[in-house]
């Protein structure tokens, strides 16, 4: 009988303490806080799962539950077809290449603190380029810092504009990995650009589509930064979202009990829908 | 089903060609009889695989025509010529079951349910599909794709042509020759025109009536596979085709002779035109051992199951002699005798010897 040499886990020791210190020890301090009450002084009472409760039947965290699910659900209706039709009229060859890579590539590097700012300085009505062409030239009455529902289009438009992009390299990068032999395969078969479309490129564009539309539901689930810089959550609590709410009750009311249990809450959730979701797409391929 | 007939073709991928060299096919000139099985064999780079495009209409020619049953077919797109086209790594439509892969190209036309089923039903039988109909066509083995997507040419009852651009490249070895055999067999049940690509010369001798020899976007010869081993046009050919191929060996000539290393040699009858670079061709399998002949220095002894492969240097020059049954020793001094009616001069690459008695 062989002994299994068993020291090669001797290498997988850094690793694991450093996991432990940055992400397991605040993730438990979390949970410690969210079945505890504090009244300052650092004394802490057991409260159960009462906060879970309290949170969960909020009106105000419902609201903002829903305002996220509509977000996420905007955004990827419109990111996802616009960045495959995006990556089909992409060229696939030639000098034009590199250029539309790194224009598409451009908007994701900027920092999003940097974007949120730049989308609010061109959206202010009266000083910012778009708000005064709206305003002013076309005569439409927009304003992002008074009503919802044009804090609510500049929110979506800003993020589109972020975030197209990854959806589009991604598909790109599906697409190109298609052989020339399966379009003139298609062409001798008589096939219709629809047919190509459904028949070779979506399927071969899948495994792709399912990382990004994956990845895009969760940076958008959790998104703070830009929104936050861009209305701060305004007018009123139109534009506040999930973490945005969640900032305000940790941080601006120190209720810490309640958001550390809502952020458990908000974490299950994103990670519920994310393995579902997962599981959905990638069923097929399993049979 | 068509004849096809190439009259002045040449391509050239360059916008603005100057020159021969800017020239993928340089000049051709075929016609291929209905029904018929023909195979363009050459290396990689020889421009068959353009050629190939151009009858199935994915690329325009620069100058020339395709003709099918007389008709100019050159402005036509693929899907207007009907032609089916096999290619080099199966092309199967992942999402389709086997029975819908084969459906395709019919529902396309607008053919109505009832036919397709038919023509479905049949097709799968003829390739011995018809238990995997209803499965998904990801998960077929290579060989079955490649059926799969030569049935989709097949189901088509008006299949002018049906073109295969090195389809066996990535079968297994052992499944080669029974796919091979499979198209013969489809050959002498659809008999459509058949064009297959390679530049493996077992495929295309036993697939191929006539086999279409092309080099640098020319054709060399054109033949039969008989004809090719026996008499070769090209020294190009001569080499080619054969294992080992034919011996090519610098030589001066001088009426119906040859004189090679200062020995003279019979050929097959008297010489053509003057000056250029000659050279003899002599196939291994028509050189012999004798008593008397070429004095040559056996230098290696390949036993290759079937016969024996033995090098040779007459002078400074190696050739190579195929034996049946016995092979004298290396390093052994041996008499070669070169048979008359397979010898032959060439003349920059091209026969130059006229053959006896035509």
């Amino acid at each position: 009988m062989r002994t299994e040499n068993q020291r090669a886990w001797f290498f997988v020791l850094p690793v694991l303490a450093l996991v432990a210190f940055n992400a397991l020890v605040p993730m438990m301090t979390v949970v410690n806080y969210s079945v505890q009450e504090t009244f300052g002084n650092n004394q802490f009472f057991w409260e159960g799962l009462g906060w879970f409760e309290q949170i969960l039947r909020s009106d105000r965290f419902q609201a903002a539950l829903g305002r996220q699910f509509l977000f996420t659900a905007l955004i990827l209706m419109i990111e996802v077809p616009l960045g495959i039709i995006v990556a089909l009229s992409m060229p696939r060859k030639g000098i034009w290449v590199p250029v539309c890579l790194v224009l598409m590539a451009l908007p994701m590097l900027i920092p999003w603190n940097v974007v949120g700012s730049m989308w609010n300085i061109f959206t202010l009505p009266k000083i910012g380029l778009l708000g005064y062409f709206l305003n002013d030239v076309l005569g439409i009455n927009y304003d992002m810092t008074q009503q919802p529902i044009s804090a609510w289009i500049t929110v979506i438009v800003m993020d589109v504009w972020h975030w197209t992009s990854l959806v589009v390299l991604l598909c790109y990068a599906g697409l190109v990995s298609i052989p020339d032999a399966y379009y003139q395969a298609a062409k001798i078969d008589g096939a219709s650009n629809w047919s190509v479309f459904r028949y070779i490129q979506l399927p071969k564009m899948k495994t792709v589509l399912t990382i990004a539309i994956l990845l895009r539901f969760m940076d958008s689930f959790n998104i703070y930064t830009e929104p936050f810089v861009l209305t701060g959550g305004g007018p009123g609590n139109s534009t506040t979202l999930l973490s945005i709410d969640l900032v305000k009750i940790a941080l601006g009311q120190f209720d810490l009990g309640p958001a550390a249990a809502m952020s458990l809450i908000y974490f299950a959730i994103t990670l519920l829908v994310s393995w579902v979701f997962y599981t959905l797409m990638t069923k097929d391929d399993a049979e | 089903m068509a004849q096809i007939k190439l009259s002045n073709l040449k391509h050239s991928y360059l916008p603005s060609p100057q020159g021969p060299e800017d020239y993928a096919l340089k000049e051709i000139d075929v016609t291929w009889r209905d029904g018929g099985a023909y195979a363009l064999l050459g290396p990689s780079g020889c421009g068959k695989s353009t050629l190939l495009n151009i009858i199935s209409g994915l690329l325009t020619p620069s100058e020339g025509q395709i003709l099918f049953d007389g008709r100019d077919v050159t402005a036509l797109p693929p899907d207007q010529r009907n032609i089916a086209q096999v290619f080099q790594f199966p092309v199967i439509y992942d999402t389709m079951t086997v029975g819908e892969n084969l459906a395709f190209p019919l529902k396309n036309r607008g053919v109505d349910a009832a036919t397709i089923n038919q023509r479905v039903d049949e097709i799968a039988k003829m390739l011995d599909v018809t238990d995997m109909l209803d499965t998904r066509a990801s998960g077929l083995s290579p060989d079955n794709k490649q059926k799969i997507s030569m049935g989709r040419g097949l189901v088509r009852d008006d299949v002018n042509a049906v073109m295969f651009d090195e389809p066996l490249t990535v079968i297994d070895p052992h499944l080669k020759w029974k796919l091979r055999s499979k198209l013969k067999e489809l050959h002498q049940q659809v008999k459509a025109t058949m064009i297959y690509v390679t530049h493996d010369q077992t495929e295309a001798l036993t697939f191929a009536d006539e086999v279409v020899v092309m080099q640098e976007g020319e054709v060399v010869q054109i033949g039969t596979p008989v004809d090719l081993f026996e008499r070769p046009q090209h020294t190009f050919v001569g080499h080619f085709i054969g294992s080992p191929g034919m011996n090519v060996l610098p030589c001066e000539a001088k009426g119906d002779r040859a004189i090679f290393e200062g020995h003279e040699v019979h050929l097959e009858g008297p010489v053509q035109g003057t000056g250029g670079n000659t050279n003899l061709g002599i196939r291994p399998e028509y050189v012999g051992f004798g008593e008397t002949g070429i004095p040559a220095h056996v230098t290696k002894v390949s036993d290759i199951g079937r016969h024996y492969v033995v090098s040779a240097i007459v002078g400074d020059t190696a050739l190579k002699v195929v034996s049946e049954h016995s092979a004298p020793e290396p390093g052994s001094q041996v008499f070669l005798q070169f048979k008359p009616e397979q010898s032959r001069v060439y003349r920059d690459g091209w026969i130059a010897t006229e053959e006896r008695g035509t």
